[in-house]
């Protein structure tokens, strides 16, 4: 009834090929983009802007980037928080040792050096499989984390090994306010949302699908495991590290290894599996279930109106947020995304389901 | 099918839901001054995090029992940060933006890292008593920032001081072997260059013995301490990597009369497990503890005793509680200062606390008045020198209480001021800060 497909007839590839093939999908992206690129900045609240939805926006990047590997290639890891501190630390030692270094080829450069360790870690993907690539990219994730506490090299020499940076702008404009931040991660957002979308529907993407359903099949009918496998380890880190020097520039400002802990690596795994494995729209939905639902728990009882202390509400919040994981897994263990073409499906048949 | 649709309807309403978040009804205008307060209730920190939070909030009601500041009610609210850096930043931003609102205290030097990129364009003065970041103390630089009372270098050159006093002269350390156990993050490291500063002065041997957070696991750290057999070990611990850390000394057999902890690792929560196992540990001291100051006694009396306290009634006046109750007293005063020059009775802005808390002046007789008598030594700030007193004593945990207070000693300016001004420098070169002018400590 309110989203039929009826009547819109597709007469060449290309437009049965494009991204949102329904006439209403498009209107509902472009409308969301308009919402997210000109009302949401001149309209939103600060405390929205900088305390939610940059978090949202730079989690939900990073969990792109790991769905890439996890969702379309099958891989399991760990390293994601890793992955994330390497960019952060590289772009910070792209920005403060080259004198005049703009900030947008700081944050990818980061990236590229996050996707070189990304590579490294993924070579035993090549061997070993599953829950074992799980503790093999582990071994990434502590590794990091003792090389920037370690090495004063990569901090500049901190004495305490914090590192901060300040004064950034992007073509001259400073990227101070909440809205210069916010427009600042949308843009990065988007523009990997629509490229990794569109890798995943290229050739690359349907080896990395290949290899995630049946290795040996795959590589039977010509696929190199060894191609598909280190170039979905590289597009993820390459994502992800450009998200962990997002979330070191513009979320934190300060940040030190601690920021980005095997929990941000669990954070994010969690975020992929309740978003939808294999799914772009579901590393938005899994984002924002994880990073607005216990922010509202937490503030719930005070609009409420109930007084209870703050540790049984952080409490109360785990154990929430706990028990709806739990419920979301077993009603629908294919993720929200999968619930979001459920509600699609009923939309189109409504009112007459069957 | 139907639990599909309960799926539905459940993503449905959260959705809707977390819509809501931060849309938090609007306030009135400010009547009231307004105390956010960042705690850690939960966590592996919570159990020195909780007493802290809770002197401070009782030490509110009490101001607010006895008729506010200068008749300004205090609000407050408070917000769990869990001691992680990305929490507390999210706390920031709700908090911020009160009415009224008059100071930050993170309590955690993570947190305190992140935000002294924000309070200068917020706004706010950030109080970070005997934590956070040493070189704040440079308040022509720091302009914001309000390391109270001590920071981690002060701290470390008084533990050596006194070492150097039990040996009978600090010549008496050539040659020794000093290991520090420190906790792996910002908070850990912070003493370091000023122990290799005293190391090259006193010719003393450091070794640096990392723990990785949150400190539960120690049998490492504590092999190299067996291994190398130091003279003396100095604890930068904090939550449970205390009592952690004591009962690993106790089973390696190190002798706890040799370990010297930091303030934030000489509380009842560190040493309580181990109880006598952890007699002749030796920690600073920036407070007293006990029920004998006046001003716990009013606590008890006017808050506890109504039935408003906030916490256990036993542990009032615990070395944790002590400190938090300091804390909230300094950032009343600094109210009451400001109200001096800004009006009083009136609701200040983050701007005119921040002067208050330029210019404190807390002489002995003040803090007789406040019931602070032998609790606190007195706080006076300037422009320049944001901390206001460098001095601590030594006490030492004698199986059952804190006690066994040593001397005052004071920070040795000599070595502190240089240290002070090269980071600031350095700081202010990072991001390209001038430092202030005459004119503007003024203002």
């Amino acid at each position: 009834m309110f989203y039929r497909e009826n009547g819109q007839f597709k007469s060449t590839y290309r437009a049965d090929q494009q991204i949102f093939p329904i006439l209403q999908d498009r209107v509902a992206i472009l409308a969301l983009l308009a919402i997210a690129f000109v009302a949401v900045p001149l309209f939103a609240p600060d405390y929205w802007v900088r305390a939610i939805l940059v978090p949202f926006l730079i989690l939900s990047l990073a969990a792109l980037g790991l769905n890439i590997l996890v969702g379309y290639c099958g891989q399991i890891s760990l390293g994601t928080g890793a992955f994330m501190a390497v960019g952060a630390y590289a772009a910070y030692n792209f920005q403060v040792r080259i004198e005049g270094m703009p900030l947008i080829v700081s944050l990818l450069l980061g990236g590229l050096c996050s996707t070189i360790i990304g590579v490294l870690f993924g070579i035993p993907s090549l061997r070993i499989k599953g829950l074992y690539l799980a503790v093999a990219t582990l071994a990434a994730q502590f590794f990091v984390d003792w090389a920037f506490l370690r090495i004063n090299w990569f901090t500049n020499n901190s004495s305490s090994g914090s590192v901060s940076v300040a004064g950034l702008n992007v073509f001259g404009v400073p990227i101070e306010s909440p809205a210069a931040k916010y427009l600042l991660c949308l843009s990065f957002v988007v523009v990997f949302a629509l490229m990794a979308k569109n890798l995943v529907r290229s050739a690359i993407g349907r080896e990395w699908m290949a290899m995630r359903d049946m290795d040996v099949a795959a590589s039977v009918i010509g696929i190199r495991p060894v191609y598909a496998k280190l170039t979905a380890f590289a597009v993820s880190s390459f994502i992800v590290g450009v998200a962990g020097a997002l979330w070191g520039f513009i979320h934190l400002g300060a940040w030190e290894p601690a920021a980005f802990s095997i929990d941000r690596s669990f954070q994010l795994l969690f975020m992929v599996i309740i978003g939808g494995l294999g799914s772009i729209m579901g590393s938005f939905f899994g984002a924002a279930f994880i990073v607005l639902l216990p922010l509202f728990l937490n503030q719930l009882p005070g609009w409420l109106g109930f007084s209870i202390s703050t540790a049984l509400a952080s409490h109360l919040e785990f154990m929430i947020f706990g028990a709806l994981i739990v419920f979301f897994l077993i009603v629908e263990p294919h993720g929200l995304a999968r619930l979001w073409s459920t509600g699609k499906e009923k939309l189109r048949l409504w009112p007459f389901p069957h | 099918m139907k639990l599909k649709s309960l799926a539905l309807a459940a993503a449905a309403l959260t959705l809707g839901a977390s819509a809501l978040v931060g849309t938090a009804p609007a306030q009135a205008q400010a009547k009231e001054q307004f105390f956010p307060l960042l705690v850690y209730r939960t966590g592996p920190y919570a159990p020195n995090g909780t007493p802290w939070a809770n002197g401070k909030q009782d030490y509110i009601k009490l101001v607010n029992a006895q008729g506010g500041i200068n008749g300004v009610k205090i609000t407050f609210e408070e917000c769990e940060t869990g001691y992680a850096t990305d929490k507390g930043v999210e706390c920031y931003e709700r908090l911020k933006g009160r009415p009224g609102v008059a100071l930050f205290d993170p309590q955690a030097t993570g947190i305190t890292f992140a935000l002294t990129d924000k309070v200068p364009t917020d706004k706010i003065p950030l109080i970070t008593l005997g934590y956070g970041l040493s070189a704040a103390q440079d308040g022509n630089v720091f302009k914001w920032n309000f390391p109270l009372m001590g920071s981690y270098w002060t701290a470390a050159d008084i533990l050596i001081q006194h070492i150097g006093k039990t040996q009978g002269g600090m010549d008496k350390l050539k040659g020794k072997k000093i290991a520090l156990v420190y906790h792996d993050s910002p908070f850990g490291k912070e003493p370091i260059p000023l122990l290799q500063e005293r190391a090259k002065q006193n010719g003393f041997e450091l070794s640096l013995i990392p723990v990785t957070a949150p400190g539960v696991e120690q049998k490492s750290a504590w092999l190299q301490v067996r291994q190398s057999r130091p003279d003396y070990v100095l604890l930068w611990g904090w939550g449970v990597m205390n009592s952690t850390a004591l009962k690993e000394a106790v089973a390696t057999g190190y002798p706890r009369e040799k370990m010297y902890g930091v303030w934030w690792a000489g509380a009842e929560p560190d040493v309580k497990d181990v109880g006598a196992n952890a007699k002749g540990y030796n920690a600073l001291a920036l407070n007293t503890s006990g029920t004998q100051p006046k001003v716990i006694q009013d606590i008890l009396k006017q808050v506890h005793d109504k039935g408003q306290g906030t916490g256990p009634k036993d542990e009032v006046g615990s070395v944790l509680y002590t400190r938090g109750v300091i804390i909230q007293m300094l950032s009343v005063e600094a109210v009451k200062r400001a109200q001096e020059r800004f009006g009083k009775g009136k609701v200040m802005t983050g701007e005119q606390v921040r002067w208050g808390f330029e210019n404190l002046a807390l002489d002995q007789k003040k803090l007789d008045a406040l019931g602070f008598s032998g609790v606190m030594r007195p706080v006076s700030t300037s422009c320049q020198d944001h901390m206001g007193s460098t001095w601590a004593r030594v006490h030492t945990w004698d199986g059952a209480k804190w006690g066994d207070m040593s001397d005052w000693y004071q920070a040795d300016e000599q070595i502190i001021k240089p240290m002070v001004k090269t980071a600031a420098d350095k700081y202010a070169v990072e991001k390209k800060l001038t430092r202030r002018t005459a004119a503007d400590c003024e203002s």
